[in-house]
Parts: structure tokens; sequence; C-alpha cells
């Protein structure tokens, strides 16, 4: 049962990946192109935690805890950079 | 009926529904139509998804393992804290960009007064994000 529910999510996953993939390269403005990016990390955490289901292995935290701090630290860089022209004063 | 198949049926249902939100809130953010609206699928449904998912997997391994794995959970705090600071600045970086945010505004009334009360005079959009970036400046 686990299994089965486990290949729809790959699939799920899967397609709203390529979906954000499709709003990084379809824009039409740059904060929606930072917006894709923070998606993409949030599906990237959830692909993770889906292979570390399917392979029954809890060493993949680690990795999803390191995907999620930098994709918060890219977002808030990005926004400010849109912000003001500059990251750091 | 015995505990190893509730605990998998709600395993299951977990997942189903992690994959489900995280699914429909990238959807929302290619299907809607302006860049604030898009700003509600990955901030809400996304974030519902991925911690669906993640409680999944610690109730998983916790059953597995017979012992409290809580490292899921923490990872579903730090995304649950940070989601809502990122969706803020993206949204006033667009605020100050001014994407999208001109088309759909009500006409100021005839006698002249601004429709927001504080703007009355001038075009209220300009003199928003005057403000705004001032505000940037002093802060």
């Amino acid at each position: 049962m686990i299994a089965t529910a486990l290949q729809i999510a790959f699939g799920a996953v899967g397609a709203a990946l390529l979906l954000d993939l499709y709003r990084i390269g379809r824009g039409p403005h740059l904060p929606d192109r930072v917006l894709g990016l923070d998606t993409l990390t949030y599906n990237a955490i959830a692909l993770l935690t889906l292979a570390g289901l399917h392979l029954r292995q809890d060493t993949y935290f680690a990795t999803s805890l390191v995907i999620a701090m930098l994709g918060f630290i890219s977002t808030v860089a990005l926004s400010l950079y849109l912000l003001r022209g500059e990251v750091i004063k | 009926m015995s505990a190893a198949f509730l605990v998998e049926s709600l395993i299951a249902l977990l997942i189903l529904t992690g994959a489900f939100f995280t699914l429909a809130g990238s959807v929302a953010m290619v299907r809607f139509p302006d860049f604030f609206l898009r700003l509600h699928g990955p901030t809400k449904a996304t974030t519902l998804g991925v911690g669906a998912l993640l409680v999944a997997s610690a109730l998983y391994f916790s059953w597995h393992e017979g012992e409290v794995r809580s490292q899921d959970v923490l990872i579903m705090l730090f995304l649950f804290m940070t989601a809502p600071v990122s969706a803020h600045l993206l949204a006033k970086a667009a605020l100050h960009l001014g994407v999208d945010c001109q088309n759909d505004l009500p006409r100021k009334r005839p006698d002249g007064a601004g429709w927001s009360g504080a703007s009355a005079g001038s075009a209220p959009i300009e003199s928003a994000l005057d403000a705004g970036g001032r505000s940037d400046e002093a802060g």
C-alpha cells in the first residue's frame, strides 16, 4: 500500500518539478522566476523525502535540511537584490 | 484490523495528501494570471504538501525503528517558519518593481479623492511605490 502511494507521489512531485521549470523559463517577470526557484527547492525536499521512504533510509534528512536552508537564503538574497539592487548594505 | 495496517494506511494517506497538495501548488503557480495570485500556490499549498510528506516520513521511520525519529519534524518546522518570510519579501520586491499591479485597481472618485484615502491628489500606485521606497531607505 505504501509502495503504490509512493509511485503515485513520485509521479505527482515529478510533474510539479516540470511545472516549476516551466515557470522559471517562461517568466514573464523576475519575481516569477525567483518564485519558481523557491518552489523548486520545496519540491526537491519533497522528492528527497520520498526517495528516503522508497529506499528505507533515514539519512536523507540532513540533505533536506541543507537544501531548505540554502533555498530560504537564496530566495531572501534574490528578493533583496530585486528590492534594493544590492544584497548587503 | 491490526495496528500495522492502520499505521500503514495513515502513512499512505499522508503521502497521497502531500503529493496532491504539492502538485496543486505548482499547478496554481503555472495557471494563475498574475504574480500576486501565483504567490498563493507555493506559499500555502506546497508548504502543506511538503509538511504532510515529512510527517509521513517521520511516522514511517518511527514505526519501523521502534523509537521516535523527529528529524523530519525539524525540517517541517523550519519550512513553516521560513515560507511566510520569503513570500513576504517576494511580494515586497514585486510591489517595488511594479509587477502586475497597475491594471486591476479601481478608478479614483470623480471629486478627486483617492480611493486609498492617503493618496488624494496623486496617482495612487506611484505614491504607494514612493512611500515604499522611502521607508526602505529609512529602515
